[in-house]
């Protein structure tokens, strides 16, 4: 087999370079997977006193469309429910990324083709990424599964838990593997491997909330396998043996058109693009909103269908909390005032504006990827200053992120004002009195893009820092200046509380300061070469 | 009048890395001003500290009379930039960067746009991840020789580029000479400048050992001669004639190193052997160069801490 010559040196390559996304990646995992157990544990002292909670969570469909059904009305049961499909979602994207990564994107970066021209076989790159993928995916099946033996619930159950995280995972490689045999591009391949996952997830979502032989719709649907693994309810293990069969049919596609493609190149030729500029293209507000279009649109249409499922959850808030326990953790993750559905979607846009402020963060390091790619050079070399380039970006960033969270503002409030007596006008100004906090991560990335460049992407460390201190720093007892440095800790509780006004206006003045300070310092500092 | 490029003194240093160490440059108006170097010398951290991307540690620099730092906008609205390794926004095409850059610019000559697509034999229409090395170079310098500005800064313009597009290349550069634009074109592939610069600095390890004309330099090299003789000439005697620098035998040849002055007194002394056939290479700057190069193999300068 010459053909997978190299392949443990493309292995250990790939382990070196990755070894700690990895590992952090699979904690992060594991981590989740323990943290919702034990906090379900706490929450509650028994199966009986779970039973009504449960009762209401499998009456409601957009619970059930978002999470899967319940496996069972057991607190082992509740325990797992978001880690099923978000736990299936998140090593699935996983092993998306890990395979992407060493295969169509080393091509397409031209790095492969060094490594090809040497003692590499034609099968090595994706045999290695192959390797690298299902090892992480086994990894954080298993640890997952210690991680919950470990607060004494059943065993069985446990490792089930564990294989819906491998089941996922493994048929993820293994569609990301045909993926990027299609197309030339990163990205292209991306979109494919992405709308396989979207699609599974859409089908078994509108199965689970089917009636009848609907129901079977999520056979088709490989996050269907995943969760009728049912852990501590069915215990279908079995299910991975259907989840290696399809992975090992999938890499064989993916190996009969490795065969029939040439190196750099896809089963799908590139098309040509227009061969002038448009109008817009020039200025750098038209250059970098070219680059970031896309990815605002994606977020945009996630954030809107996000809005509409939350918002059609407020039917049935008032079932869910049943529980005096579960009512007063609402309370005091949304600021703890006004009514009970209030509490609900101030914990849920709390949420979502941290999914804002990575957008925002993201869309801001853009910054730091054309500097380093050379590409900021070559704009600078023209009359275009460093503020307006920095303006560039970091309007998309700002204004981008507060554009999605006034979409789900409406989003939520249109859904749920047909059902309840929360609407648009309510969490509209909700959503936006979040923005402060979004617009204060932003302003730390251009702080450490400005100072200390090299240390960019350390805005993502800050941000899960802040989220650390909102989920746990109370659990914690951690005193009030410590949770204090989240600026999600300075949110009012709307919808239904007061706004702390003083609070939202004091982090303005903060995200200000920060993005002045940080724009000087890049104003004062060599460009990257 | 005022030189376009006038640097004196400079100093560039990345942590403990010293790149310029007393860098002086002056290009004048009008003037191809090549800029020649091993890699490393620091040729482009030179061309970005022009540009204002980089900050000096040490000295003075002006461009067209200004602070490269300080002014660093309004000056890149007289210049065009074409750095040594151009990299392209992946989802764009080249047709939309050459629009981008040029409009960036202020403005873009259609009718030359056009000539020049066509000239480099470029396809406006593919996406930048989809360019080989040679057509992202052929893009930039597309969008360079398109532009309407008095000053291109060229850092080695021609890597990537096959004999044929550097030739497409060289004729540009002519006419951009022509119009009486001032470029500094800086490289290590020597005979391009050698074509088409009117002045050459040499720099090395951050310094300019030369600076000058191309007639001015070559004084200080040798001109080769190999010639194939009637009466056999031994390599020790006519290394022994004057302005001779060295003479080894080459099979039935015997080839001379000399002193360009002395060139017409060897060639007498020679036909006193009965000359059968003779070649007669002026000094290259390739010589040139590798005299200056092996100063660093033979006698590494010491470096002068710079005070931060």
């Amino acid at each position: 087999m010459t053909s997978l010559a190299g392949t443990g040196t493309l292995l250990r390559l790939a382990w070196r370079r990755d070894r700690w996304i990895v590992v952090a990646s699979v904690l992060a995992l594991v981590a989740t997977a323990y943290g919702s157990m034990a906090a379900t544990l706490d929450l509650y002292p028994s199966d009986a006193a779970a039973a009504s909670g449960a009762s209401a969570m499998v009456d409601n469909p957009s619970l059930t469309a978002l999470y899967g059904p319940l496996p069972s009305a057991t607190v082992a049961g509740i325990g797992v429910l978001k880690t099923v499909m978000m736990g299936s979602l998140a090593t699935a994207f996983l092993a998306f990324a890990l395979v992407r990564r060493h295969t169509r994107s080393e091509e397409e970066d031209g790095r492969l083709e060094l490594l090809a021209a040497g003692v590499v076989g034609r099968r090595a790159p994706l045999a290695a990424a192959f390797a690298l993928a299902s090892l992480t995916v086994l990894a954080t099946g298993l640890l997952s599964a210690l991680s919950l033996l470990a607060t004494g619930v059943d065993a069985v159950g446990s490792f089930a838990l564990g294989a819906v995280e491998v089941v996922a995972g493994l048929v993820m490689t293994g569609v990301t593997a045909v993926a990027v045999q299609l197309t030339s591009t990163t990205r292209g391949a991306g979109g494919i491997a992405i709308g396989v996952l979207g699609l599974a997830f859409v089908i078994r979502a509108t199965a689970d909330t089917a009636t009848g032989a609907g129901q079977d719709l999520a056979w088709l649907s490989f996050l269907g396998w995943a969760e009728k693994v049912s852990p501590y309810g069915a215990n279908r293990l079995w299910l991975v043996v259907p989840a290696v069969v399809a992975t090992a049919l999938l890499l064989a596609v993916a190996d009969a058109l490795l065969h029939r493609r040439d190196l750099g190149s896809g089963l799908w030729a590139a098309r040509p693009g227009p061969a002038r500029g448009a109008a817009r293209l020039g200025t750098p507000y038209g250059l970098a909103w070219r680059l970031q279009r896309g990815s605002l649109l994606g977020w945009t249409i996630g954030y809107a269908v996000l809005g509409l499922v939350i918002g059609n959850i407020a039917s049935s808030v008032d079932q869910i909390a049943d529980s005096p326990d579960v009512e007063e953790m609402l309370r005091k993750m949304s600021g703890g005032q006004g009514s009970l559905l209030d509490a609900f979607f101030g914990t849920e846009l709390r949420f979502l504006a941290v999914g804002a402020a990575a957008y925002g963060i993201a869309t801001a390091l853009r910054l730091r990827s054309e500097e380093n790619a050379g590409r900021g050079e070559i704009v600078l070399a023209t009359p275009v200053s460093r503020w307006r380039w920095l303006a560039s970006h970091l309007v998309i960033a700002g204004a981008g992120s507060v554009w999605l969270l006034a979409v789900v503002g409406v989003a939520a409030g249109v859904a749920a004002g047909s059902v309840s007596t929360t609407g648009v006008a309510e969490l509209l100004p909700a959503a936006l009195a979040t923005a402060p906090a979004v617009l204060v991560c932003v302003g730390l990335t251009l702080l450490l893009f400005g100072l200390v460049p090299r240390l960019s992407t350390a805005a993502w460390a800050v941000l899960a820092e802040f989220v650390v201190l909102g989920e746990f720093g109370a659990l914690l007892s951690l005193p009030g200046w410590a949770l204090g440095l989240s600026p999600f800790d300075h949110l009012g509780s709307l919808p239904g509380g007061d706004p702390n006004a003083a609070g939202l206006v004091g982090l303005l003045v903060v995200a200000a300061l920060v993005a002045a300070v940080g724009a000087t310092a890049f104003r004062r500092r060599d460009l990257a070469t | 009048m005022a030189p376009v490029i006038e640097a004196v003194g400079l100093t560039k240093k990345f942590g403990t890395t010293t790149a310029l160490d007393g860098l002086d440059l002056t290009v004048h108006e009008g003037e191809v001003h090549g800029f020649l170097g091993p890699n490393g010398a620091g040729k482009s951290t030179t061309i970005r500290v022009l540009l204002g991307l980089l900050r000096t540690d040490g000295g003075t620099v002006t461009l067209l009379g200004r602070d490269p730092w300080a002014d660093a906008t309004e000056l890149h609205r007289q210049l065009a930039y074409v750095p040594g390794d151009v990299v392209l926004w992946p989802n764009l095409t080249g047709g939309e960067v050459i629009d981008l850059l040029g409009r960036l610019r202020g403005g873009i000559d259609e009718g030359r746009r056009a000539e020049l697509l066509e000239a480099f034999e470029l396809d406006p229409t593919k996406k930048g991840r989809s360019y080989s090395k040679g057509n992202r170079q052929k893009v930039a310098l597309v969008a360079a020789f398109a532009s309407d500005v008095p000053l291109l800064v060229l850092d080695e313009p021609t890597s990537g580029l096959d004999p044929l597009m550097e030739k497409v290349f060289q004729e540009h550069l002519a006419r951009v000479r022509a119009e009486g634009r001032t470029v500094l074109l800086s490289s290590h592939i020597l005979s391009e400048v050698e074509t088409a610069a009117d002045r050459v600095s040499i720099v090395r390890a951050g310094r300019i050992v030369d600076s000058g004309t191309l007639a001015d330099l070559r004084h200080l090299t040798r001109t080769s001669i190999s010639a194939s003789l009637a009466r056999p000439l031994a390599g020790s005697e006519a290394g022994g004639w004057p302005g001779v620098d060295s003479a080894r035998e080459d099979r039935d040849r015997i080839v001379l190193s000399v002193e360009t002055s002395a060139v017409g007194d060897v060639l007498q002394r020679l036909g006193a052997h009965g000359i059968e056939a003779l070649t007669c290479q002026p000094p290259t700057l390739e010589e040139l160069f590798l005299s200056q190069y092996r100063d660093t193999l033979t006698d590494p300068a010491p470096r002068e801490e710079v005070p931060a």
